[in-house]
């Protein structure tokens, strides 16, 4: 029968996770202001000009504004607080 | 993920071939059920015309309408697991159950702790030795890492980055170089589509305790400190920050090659220039090891020749432009430089000088149009100044701090490669400190 061997995990520690709820939904997004986030990647602009016109054709009552943070892959707290104040709803993308 | 916690619901839109990795990280934010819709890749490149077919067309993962699919991302009740979210605690053992050789390297390959080439095992003794290169104790925190910004960090022990230069093939006296990279916060295996690397250059006195090579083939696998220092990076790098899996914790289209290993000590004695460290502040005397991100590129030259400067503009000008070149020169190519009235940062001037592009050349590059273009908007210098360039207007991509120069090599021809290598903050780490 072949030896065991003991052998050590080569991996790291893995932060513990903390659950977090989502925020609660509309019924309808009619009269909402939604927010269509502009993540900054290449192109990303033009695809959120064109779900905008999407919504502005499908769904007319839905107030949408396209919004960008001031750097790509970094938060943007001002930006974070301007959604939160006026928002009611945000599409962010398109990103990883 | 904070817009929810703030109280506003949000969806987020991905290309498809992020799915797992889109997954991954709301789980591991404790919000594994947030809202995700997915369009097909590419979004980069596409009309208008094609981007309005992806909204109108289905999610390629779910089938479903994706403007169906956004619409009741925001809308409709909440389920319990909604409102509960998932916490739980996370660990990894010390030690693995005893096994036979065989199946532990097969159990290593199948949860990809490794480069796929062969390993050492980790056992007992042999952690136990490559303990005795450093004076710390193994329980001592060395740092953390993540494959990626939006990604965790996991953290690690002295003990579990020895585990990982054990398998690499390191030997004890290697260690202190091993532990002042794991504790650069550089990740040797970065997630990003472009496929970064990491190469990184030893200074100082331990070159030559260790045995490293800065002569003949010091680029090349050639010298054991060399290859298992560089292999011993990646692996912790990839088992120490929770994985570099491809599809979910690593999305390099192509892949490096650099990624395998790629350290080599400068060849201090040889330069006619002061060394590396000692321009980041260091003393001759201090032992030091520097970490170059990137890896996207090699060019390669000799001379100088009577048109280096035609070359060497064509090199510049020819560099992926969101990452700067790391040039290294063999001793015979600086002193040609030298005896041309060039010291180490007069070269390094003429290079960020002639490194320029049409406005209009430079912009359209995908990384700057996402990375630098909302710096240059927000009127941060030097790119707003860049900006306002007319489209022909020649634009400088580099300042000189963004460019560096070291020497190495046999000296058996005046060779020089040019390769990414983006030298970020504070990338000099002190060998000493890990002793």
């Amino acid at each position: 029968m072949d030896r065991l061997l003991t052998v050590y995990d080569p991996r790291g520690y893995p932060p513990n996770v903390t659950g977090k709820r989502l925020a609660q939904r509309h019924e309808s997004l009619d009269g909402k202001i939604v927010y269509l986030v502009d993540c900054l990647f290449d192109n990303s602009e033009a695809f959120m000009e064109q779900l905008q016109h999407w919504f502005a054709q499908h769904l007319p009552a839905v107030v949408t504004r396209i919004i960008k943070p001031r750097e790509s892959w970094e938060d943007d707290p001002d930006m974070r607080a301007k959604i939160v104040a006026d928002g009611n709803a945000a599409i962010l993308g398109v990103g990883l | 993920m904070a817009l929810e916690a703030s109280g506003v619901p949000s969806i987020a839109i991905h290309t498809h071939v992020f799915a797992r990795l889109a997954r991954a990280t709301a789980l591991a934010n404790g919000m594994p059920r947030t809202r995700q819709a997915f369009v097909p890749q590419p979004i980069v490149g596409r009309s208008p015309t094609n981007l309005r077919a992806y909204i109108e067309g289905s999610d390629p993962n779910s089938g479903r309408p994706f403007m169906q699919e956004v619409i009741e991302g925001l809308t409709g009740a909440l389920t319990e697991e909604d409102l509960r979210g998932s916490s739980f605690e996370r660990s990894t053992p010390r030690l693995l159950a005893p096994d036979t050789e065989d199946n532990l390297r097969q159990m290593f390959i199948e949860n990809r702790w490794t480069d796929f080439l062969p390993i050492i095992l980790p056992t007992e003794e042999r952690v136990a030795e490559m303990l005795k290169g450093t004076s710390h104790p193994s329980d001592k925190v060395v740092g953390r890492l993540r494959p990626a910004r939006f990604r965790e960090f996991w953290e690690f022990t002295v003990e579990k980055v020895a585990v990982n230069a054990v398998m690499a093939g390191a030997r004890p006296e290697y260690f202190p170089v091993i532990l002042a990279l794991a504790a650069s916060s550089i990740t040797a295996r970065a997630s990003s589509t472009t496929s970064f690397a990491t190469i990184s250059v030893v200074n100082g006195p331990i070159r030559h305790e260790i045995g490293m090579d800065a002569g003949i083939g010091a680029l090349g696998p050639y010298n054991q400190a060399n290859a298992t220092i560089g292999r011993a990076y990646g692996l912790l790098s990839q088992n120490l920050q929770g994985g570099s899996v491809p599809g979910e914790s690593y999305m390099g289209s192509l892949g490096n090659w650099y990624a395998y290993s790629a350290v080599f000590a400068e060849n201090e004695e040889r330069s006619p220039w002061e060394p590396l460290h000692v321009q980041h502040g260091f003393k001759p005397t201090d032992s030091t090891v520097s970490v170059f991100f990137g890896g996207w590129y090699t060019h390669a030259g000799y001379g100088p020749r009577e048109t280096w400067q035609e070359k060497m503009r064509r090199c510049l000008t020819a560099t992926e432009h969101y990452n700067p070149p790391l040039l290294v020169l063999d001793p015979i190519a600086a002193r040609g430089f030298v005896e041309l009235g060039f010291d180490k940062q007069k070269l390094i001037e003429w290079c960020a000088e002639n490194a320029r592009l049409p406005a209009r050349e430079y912009w359209d590059n995908q990384w700057i149009r996402t990375l630098v273009h909302p710096l240059a908007v927000a009127g941060v210098e030097p790119f707003a100044t860049r900006l306002k360039a007319e489209p022909e207007e020649l634009v400088q991509m580099f300042q000189p701090e963004d460019i560096n120069i070291v020497v190495a090599g046999g000296e058996t021809q005046s060779a020089w490669k040019m390769f990414g290598g983006a030298y970020r903050g504070n990338a000099t780490i002190s060998v000493d400190a890990w002793r």
